[in-house]
């Protein structure tokens, strides 16, 4: 069964593609069957993913050597591009965290769904997204990966706009998918450079050319290649400064944000660094760059978290901020630790939305936190799932977050990122800040009499229950006194870390401040004087921070003023000048001329006789003075 | 099978079509429709069989016909496909067949519509399969008068009249075809006199042209570039292409957008670059020029469009933008690319402009603020927009992805910088595809359109022909691929030396 399946990896990304498509063509009249056939899909992936996980973390050899399996897919002298699978350990534990992810969010979104007009249809796209998403951890190619990586992007936008008659949802889709567009860009040039500069984009040959990339080019364009290849995770994992679209992306219905933020979207950010590790370990600024985009994004989405208002775009900034850390843990050079917050992260980020989720289901979507309260009194399940997703992001031990954290912190400290460091720990107590500031006001204190709200369906539930265990065990799997983590995931040696207590005990003191602070200002403080206070007496701060930084506004502005402008511009040129100018002018002139000749057209015999009469004359006149030889030249006569 | 005249019957399906059509009564709507759908469909059916009966490992001309016809200008009726003809006659087919259901609500004198078509599509088939110069020219010039008929009949007049756009239209395929004559008869002559017999078979002249002098290629090769980039709407003469396409009925702009644009881009490599490579060499930063300010400048000018027949027509000089670039890089990978985009964006555009024909006849509008919320009214109508539009972005896993891959690969090496800015095109492309597909088809229903009825029946044949040649030639990349690439391979090593020797780079 094992040998079964890690030969044939390629039934993961397969089954849920399948599903997608029996839906489509198949199912689409009986929701219940098409819920069915999804839920079967990743299920069976699933199964599929775990078997082959538990024949990668048991034999060493994959450490060595990945098994790589491939077809062609095009070829011509000079480009040849295979498709097919590489299994090792990252990518088993990829397709084990994201089919188990997933197929949870799946199994909600039944309960979540009930009742959309496109429900069949919201299975077949997330059944599209799963099978994309898994299709770029197996891929053992980079081009097969671009392709998944914009398969991603596409779903993104179906999903995010999948009530598309909203316009909001419209808007956030487009804005989804050219966000990332621009990222691609530069990925794209990265990934055209290196097959020019290598003539290969296969993983495998390509990490072993890079490491003798003195034989193929220089330090410097390298380092241009891997700034390029940086800038597509930029975009797709939402840092700074094309994290706009992800705090946009909750218009979908909430499975699918929680698919996005936890199991699929983002994380292909950090996963293409990962798989690309070996070009950034070459070129030390590309890293630092890594880094400090990844530490700034953590530190900056975290202060737009703490003031706003709608429980999901709280979550979508924790999620910026999150994916923020994994960058840094890559980035100071730790992979296992970058990996490590994005195994853990994908569980507790999974349960908040979806526990969120739960709330706007029963509160028919009522998003401010400040309209709510008390909500755990009537939804038990859902507000203590959601308070163990906030122990666990906050990093509290032995909570799946803490693990994860705190070998971030160690990494970057050790690695002698002092700033990093500290802007990584202040943005731990932020986080533990927002975060039970949310929980305080959503699920504590007084109920609002305007609300009336009942628990979620069993079918909601149970994968609340099932991520919440996920999330308050995941991370014992890492810890620095068993690190079996670090022993499968890393990047050329083990990366391991001795414990570091005075971290630990920083962290959680960190974090623990956070919380205390949150209880004082939103619990304690009934009436919330204080928060009103400071809210007026840092205005321009608070009103910086609650309109994120304008930099939605500032993109807006440049999109429809320089880049509608330009077009404008452009086309005005083109009718005007390359059109009214010179074409029509052309034309004008064409006739102009015609007109003008047509004065000689007279039609009148006597006209056309006196010409002819005038032409013999002046032949005459030229064979009397110039003699027969150069007559008969001119006239082309017999010589 | 082995005699059997597989390409002239592909050729002559439609005219016993049209010649069928003539003597049916002109009120039997549904009959003659018929008709046409058969005579394309004939000519679809063998094509495929042709597409993957070809040997790629034996590559060449294949299928060949030649009929002595003129002896004294050296001209035979020479017929042969390879793998630079084949793709493009598989389109003309594929949008030949589409393009009669896409006007399948055409009532107005559909005898007389259907009659002209078919002559289009024969001349359009006849330019790629043809061997011989004379007898390309001559299909090429049978191409123009149904064209210009078609669009003044059964065009629409919105911010141009459809009369200027179809004179338009004509004259400038005229203008290009006349530079493109004057270097023909010279190339003609000065072959004639180098071989001492007349030969107007690609092969001769090109053996021929090689004894050129490198002074001869260059201007010889410049009227070509002129002719056949006016026709591929190459930047700035590309201005008869949006109002062009806005001003003709649907299946005009299907395969004047589709395929006729290609004989353009399939002469510059199948008789320009062929037979003159000295030639293009010279002119190639030129045409990498021209292509990259096509792209750009036309992705800009889509960006500012409210008309959606102007936005596909904006969009088509931009993607033709990508084939000169292509060409233009002279190697291998690049003139892959190229014919693979020639495809690719041939059967994207007539899917787009088959899918806004029906919403325009349904809704009598393409002004993109009088649209919206389609998606909920017409759903299949929406899935044939968005699979046109994500194809047009470049989407992998649609057919577009791999050739422009390829062309930026080629163009990235041999041009660097001015690529990346051919390459940034992609931003704004999708800036324009998504923003007409949002306000088409998403946002709020429109009340007024509640009442349309989606496409179905026969309506819905282009979106499932082309929709599926989009996706599986999208999956499956090879199947394009490895047909062109046995055709590039041998016409890039014949004329492999002449590119080396001497020139600007």
């Amino acid at each position: 069964m094992v040998e079964f399946a890690l030969y044939n990896a390629w039934l993961v990304p397969l089954l849920p593609a399948l599903a997608f498509l029996a839906i489509i063509f198949l199912t689409r009249p009986w929701p219940m069957l098409s819920a069915l056939v999804a839920v079967g899909g990743i299920v069976a992936s699933f199964v599929v993913s775990a078997l082959v996980a538990y024949g990668v973390f048991t034999n060493p050899e994959f450490l060595e050597k990945p098994l790589v399996y491939a077809v062609r897919w095009f070829s011509m002298p000079g480009l040849n591009v295979d498709v097919g699978i590489q299994v090792d350990p990252v990518s088993a534990m990829m397709i084990f965290m994201v089919t188990m992810v997933a197929s949870l969010i799946f199994i909600y979104a039944i309960g979540y769904m009930k009742g959309d007009p496109g429900f069949s249809v919201f299975f077949s796209y997330v059944s599209l997204f799963a099978a994309s998403m898994l299709l770029l951890a197996l891929s053992s190619n980079l081009v097969e990966m671009f392709v998944a990586w914009e398969l991603v992007g596409l779903c993104s936008y179906l999903l995010i706009g999948f009530y598309s008659y909203k316009i909001s949802a419209r808007e956030a889709a487009k804005k989804a998918f050219i966000t990332c567009r621009v990222a691609d860009f530069g990925l794209l040039l990265g990934l055209l450079a290196l097959q020019i500069v290598f003539g290969t984009l296969n993983l495998v040959e390509l990490s072993d050319k890079v490491a003798h990339y003195e034989k193929y080019t220089t330090f410097g364009v390298l380092t241009l290649i891997a700034v390029l290849v940086f800038i597509g995770p930029i975009g797709k994992s939402g840092q700074f400064p094309l994290h706009v679209w992800l705090p946009d992306a909750m218009e979908g219905p909430t499975p699918v944000s929680a698919l996005i933020h936890a199991a699929t979207m983002v994380v292909a950010g950090v996963y293409l660094v990962a798989r690309t590790v070996f070009i950034f370990a070459k070129v030390p600024a590309a890293m630092e760059l890594v880094a400090v985009v990844g530490a700034f994004t953590a530190l900056f989405a975290a202060t737009i978290a703490v003031t706003q208002r709608e429980i999901k775009r709280i979550l979508a900034y924790s999620t910026v901020s999150q994916i923020g850390y994994m960058m840094l843990g890559l980035g100071v050079g730790s992979m296992t630790a970058g990996l490590f917050h994005m195994w853990t992260h994908a569980f507790f980020k999974a349960l908040m939305f979806l526990a969120a989720g739960s709330v706007l289901h029963a509160l028919h979507h009522k998003a401010d936190i400040w309209e709510m309260g008390g909500l755990i009194r009537k939804m038990p399940v859902t507000g203590w799932t959601f308070v163990v997703g906030g122990l666990a992001i906050a990093g509290i031990p032995p909570f799946a977050g803490f693990w994860s954290k705190d070998e971030i912190l160690v990494a970057a400290l050790e690695s002698g990122h002092y700033v990093l460091f500290v802007m990584a720990a202040f943005t731990a107590f932020l986080t533990a800040f927002y975060m039970w500031r949310l929980i305080f006001l959503t699920f504590f204190g007084e109920e609002n009499p305007a609300n009336h709200p009942h628990e979620s369906p069993p079918v909601m539930t149970v994968p609340l229950v099932i991520l919440a265990f996920l999330s308050a065990v995941g991370g014992l799997v890492g810890t620095p006194w068993a690190p079996v983590w670090s022993q499968w995931i890393f990047f050329e040696h083990p990366h391991h870390v001795e414990p570091n207590y005075w971290v630990m005990i920083g962290s959680v003191v960190l974090a623990a401040a956070g919380i205390y602070l949150a209880y004082q200002l939103y619990v304690v403080d009934k009436a919330k004087v204080k928060v009103k206070e400071l809210a007026e007496r840092y205005r321009h701060i608070y009103t910086i921070l609650y309109n994120k930084y304008y930099i939605d506004e500032i993109y807006l502005w440049f999109n429809h003023t320089i880049i509608d402008g330009a077009a404008k511009l452009i086309y005005l040129f083109d009718i005007y000048i390359i059109d009214g100018v010179i074409v029509n002018g052309l034309a004008y002139l064409t006739g102009l001329s015609g007109e003008s000749l047509r004065v000689l057209n007279t039609g009148r015999l006597q006209n056309y006789a006196l010409v002819f009469f005038l032409g013999v004359l002046a032949l005459v006149v030229l064979l009397a003075f110039t003699g027969p030889s150069s007559a008969s030249l001119t006239l082309g006569g017999v010589k | 099978m082995e005699n059997f005249p597989v390409l002239l019957t592909i050729l002559l399906s439609p005219v016993v079509a049209a010649i069928i059509m003539a003597f049916i009564p002109r009120e039997e709507h549904l009959l003659i429709k018929c008709v046409a759908a058969t005579g394309t469909f004939i000519s679809m059916a063998l094509s495929l069989y042709v597409f993957f009966a070809y040997d790629q490992s034996l590559g060449g001309l294949q299928f060949v016909q030649r009929i002595p016809w003129i002896s004294d200008l050296g001209v035979t009726f020479y017929l042969g496909v390879d793998g630079i003809s084949l793709p493009m006659l598989l389109l003309t087919n594929l949008l030949g067949f589409s393009a009669v259901f896409s006007s399948w609500n055409v009532n107005h004198r559909p005898r007389d519509f259907f009659i002209l078509f078919m002559l289009l599509v024969t001349g359009v088939m006849g330019t790629f399969v043809a061997q011989d110069l004379f007898i390309f020219l001559l299909f090429y010039e049978v191409v123009v008068i149904p064209i210009y008929i078609l669009v003044i009949i059964w065009g629409s007049t919105k911010r141009v009249t459809k009369e200027y756009a179809g004179m338009k239209l004509t004259i400038y395929l005229l203008i290009g075809s006349a530079f493109l004559l004057v270097g023909v008869i010279a190339l003609f002559m000065k072959t004639t006199a180098i071989q001492g017999a007349p030969d107007m078979s690609f092969e001769g002249l090109a053996r021929a042209a090689r004894y050129l002098s490198e002074f001869d290629q260059k201007w010889l090769f410049a009227l070509m570039l002129f002719g056949f980039g006016s026709l591929l709407s190459m930047w700035p003469f590309h201005s008869w292409s949006p109002d062009g396409y806005a001003g003709a009925p649907t299946a005009v702009s299907m395969i004047h957008a589709g395929v006729l644009k290609k004989i353009g881009g399939y002469g510059l490599i199948r008789i320009a670059l062929y037979i003159l490579p000295a030639g293009a060499k010279f002119w190639a930063p030129v045409i990498a020029f021209l292509g990259v300010c096509g792209v750009a400048y036309a992705a800009l000018a889509a960006l500012a469009q409210k008309d959606l027949k102007y936005i596909v027509g904006y969009s088509s000089v931009s993607h033709m933008g990508y084939v000169l670039l292509a060409v233009a890089s002279l190697n291998v990978i690049g003139v892959n690319g190229a014919v693979a985009n020639m495809f690719a964006h041939g059967i994207m555009a007539a899917l787009f402009f088959s899918t806004i024909g029906f919403i325009y006849e349904k809704t009598h509008t393409r002004w993109i603020p009088d649209l919206g919320g389609l998606a909920r009214q017409v759903p299949r109508i929406a899935v044939a927009f968005m699979l046109a539009a994500l194809a047009s972005l470049g989407l992998p896993g649609l057919i577009s992805f791999v050739p422009e891959f390829t062309i930026f690969i080629a163009a990235f090496k041999v041009y660097g910088g001015l690529a990346v800015v051919a390459i940034a095109g992609i931003i704004i492309t999708a800036l324009y595809a998504l923003r007409a597909g949002a306000n088409t088809l998403f946002g709020p229903p429109r009340p007024e359109f509640n009442h349309l009825r989606d496409i179905r029946g026969p309506e819905m044949v282009p979106l499932v022909v082309l929709g599926t040649v989009l996706v599986v030639g999208g999956l499956f990349p090879f199947l394009l691929f490895d047909v062109i690439n046995s055709g590039v391979v041998p016409l890039m090593s014949q004329i492999g030396g002449a590119l080396k020797i001497g020139g600007a780079f």
